[in-house]
């Protein structure tokens, strides 16, 4: 067992899960609440990561964050860090690869609360942050769970995404899935199969949990 | 002191538009929903909306609540003036006091019937919502059921929270959408008995939009006829159903279910 590839995909995880779920709960609730021009084509942007090769994504970011890039030549003049081949970079590719995981049940679980139920709040005298306080939000909640937990467990499990932009430096950018891989390509079977199993187990839970919350909610609404 | 009059006068007198006590609507617009309305209703009377389904009556509701904003009219309850197209007025539902019941009742199923109804009580003093809530709950019947949810309580019941929700925001309009749509016959019956009750009590106007002549008959001081969003008719029931203004009038009436 590669300890500190564990160790350092549940860093990565939690953070990923941590960063995207704010951003999830603002983009599905816009996209759940309100019709505009393109909103089609952001909601095709934000499943791209879902049907893409992780190949082509990696590479793609690769070059948005690379020394290059606007955006790598800005990380690098702030922090004299380069911003591919670092937890930072992989942190960045995690969030954007982990989109649809987030956003996607979000959306759905706020689409689920209906325009109604806003509406009464609103006539009712609730502000637009209480109404997403006391209305949206405790009936969403599921839908948040099962972006969180989607998000945590597929951020352990990516591979090709992190190989591309991160590569495999221990403790950096070497996550457990880039571990298994080595250790198979050193014919330590016994060690992969640990590692495997564990992700195996952990996936296998989550989405469980996911199934049982959302049942738990069909029943509490009637 | 003809001023005077005006002003103290029912809206009725002062005709749609005109500064008066109760609600005084006017809409207009070309599109995407077309609206031609105007509509005064004084305190304490019931004037029923009706018409097919996709006439706009729940449109002319969202408006009135500050729900939907038309491209042009006005819109005033009393003194306060809640929207003005041509002095770009428009107050979001929040600071309008409209009690709506909505067709689906719109009741938070994580919520008692209790909290539900103190949701519309942010107006009140904290440590009073919930006597006052209690209070409104006994005055629809639900003292021993107020602690249920929502999905634990028959049809009628939900109806009479929504209501209860309704009139915690001590309004000044009440505003019924389909309000009976969703129940058997005999709890529609009931329910009706309780609003007319209701409205003896009530000293504000009540808009109550329906697809049922009946209904309207029995319950209504005036109704109106919308089609495809504009008022065709308005009259008492009695004159609208005995005299018609149009064909199309008499068509919708005919047409209508539950005649």
């Amino acid at each position: 067992m590669d300890w500190t590839a564990l160790v350092l995909s549940l860093k990565l995880a939690g953070a990923t899960t941590l960063v995207l779920l704010p951003i999830g709960v603002i983009l599905g609730r816009v996209l759940a609440f309100h019709d505009f021009r393109g909103k089609r084509w952001v909601e095709a942007a934000i499943t791209l990561p879902l049907v893409l090769p992780p190949t082509v994504l990696g590479y793609y970011l690769l070059i948005a964050l690379g020394v290059a890039s606007p955006i790598g030549q800005a990380w690098q003049a702030l922090t004299g860090d380069t911003l591919v081949f670092s937890f930072s970079g992989l942190l960045i590719a995690s969030v954007v690869f982990n989109l649809p995981f987030a956003i996607q049940p979000l959306q759905r679980a706020f689409e689920g609360v209906g325009q109604d139920l806003r509406h009464a709040a609103w006539v009712g005298g609730l502000s637009t942050f209480a109404t997403f306080r006391k209305v949206e939000l405790p009936l969403a909640w599921p839908g948040l769970l099962s972006a969180a937990v989607l998000t945590f467990t597929h951020t352990l499990g990516e591979f090709g995404v992190v190989l591309m932009v991160g590569g495999a430096i221990p403790g950096e950018t070497r996550t457990i899935a880039v571990s298994i891989y080595d250790r198979v390509q050193a014919f330590d079977t016994a060690a992969a199969g640990i590692m495997s199993a564990f992700l195996l187990i952990s996936a296998f839970i989550a989405i469980a949990v996911v199934y049982g919350v959302g049942a738990r909610a069909v029943r509490l609404r009637g | 002191m003809g001023w005077a009059h005006a002003r103290c006068g029912s809206v009725a007198e002062a005709g749609p538009g005109g500064a008066g006590e109760g609600l005084a609507v006017r809409l207009r617009q070309a599109g995407p929903i077309p609206l031609s309305v105007d509509l005064a209703c004084a305190p304490g009377q019931l004037h029923a909306l009706v018409g097919p389904s996709g006439a706009g009556k729940t449109t002319v509701l969202k408006a009135i609540a500050g729900l939907y904003r038309p491209q042009a009219g006005h819109i005033t309850c009393g003194p306060a003036v809640w929207f003005d197209s041509a002095a770009g007025a428009w107050l979001p539902p929040q600071d309008r006091r409209v009690g709506m019941v909505f067709q689906s009742y719109a009741l938070f199923p994580h919520m008692s019937a209790q909290a539900n109804v103190e949701t519309s009580l942010a107006h009140s003093a904290r440590t009073e919502r919930a006597a006052r809530a209690l209070a409104l709950l006994t005055q629809v019947g639900l003292a021993d059921k107020a602690h249920r949810r929502p999905a634990d309580l028959s049809g009628g019941e939900q109806q009479r929270v929504a209501v209860a929700r309704a009139l915690a925001r001590s309004p000044g309009v009440l505003l019924l959408d389909e309000p009976f749509a969703a129940v058997d016959r005999r709890t529609r019956r009931r329910l009706q008995q309780d609003l007319a009750e209701l409205r003896s009590s009530l000293r504000i106007p009540i808009l109550l939009v329906t697809h049922d002549l009946d209904e309207a008959s029995a319950l209504a001081d005036q109704m109106s006829v919308l089609h495809e969003g504009q008022i065709l008719q308005t009259g008492t029931p009695e004159e609208v159903m005995r005299r018609p203004a149009s064909e199309r009038v008499a068509e919708i009436l005919d047409l209508s279910p539950g005649v």
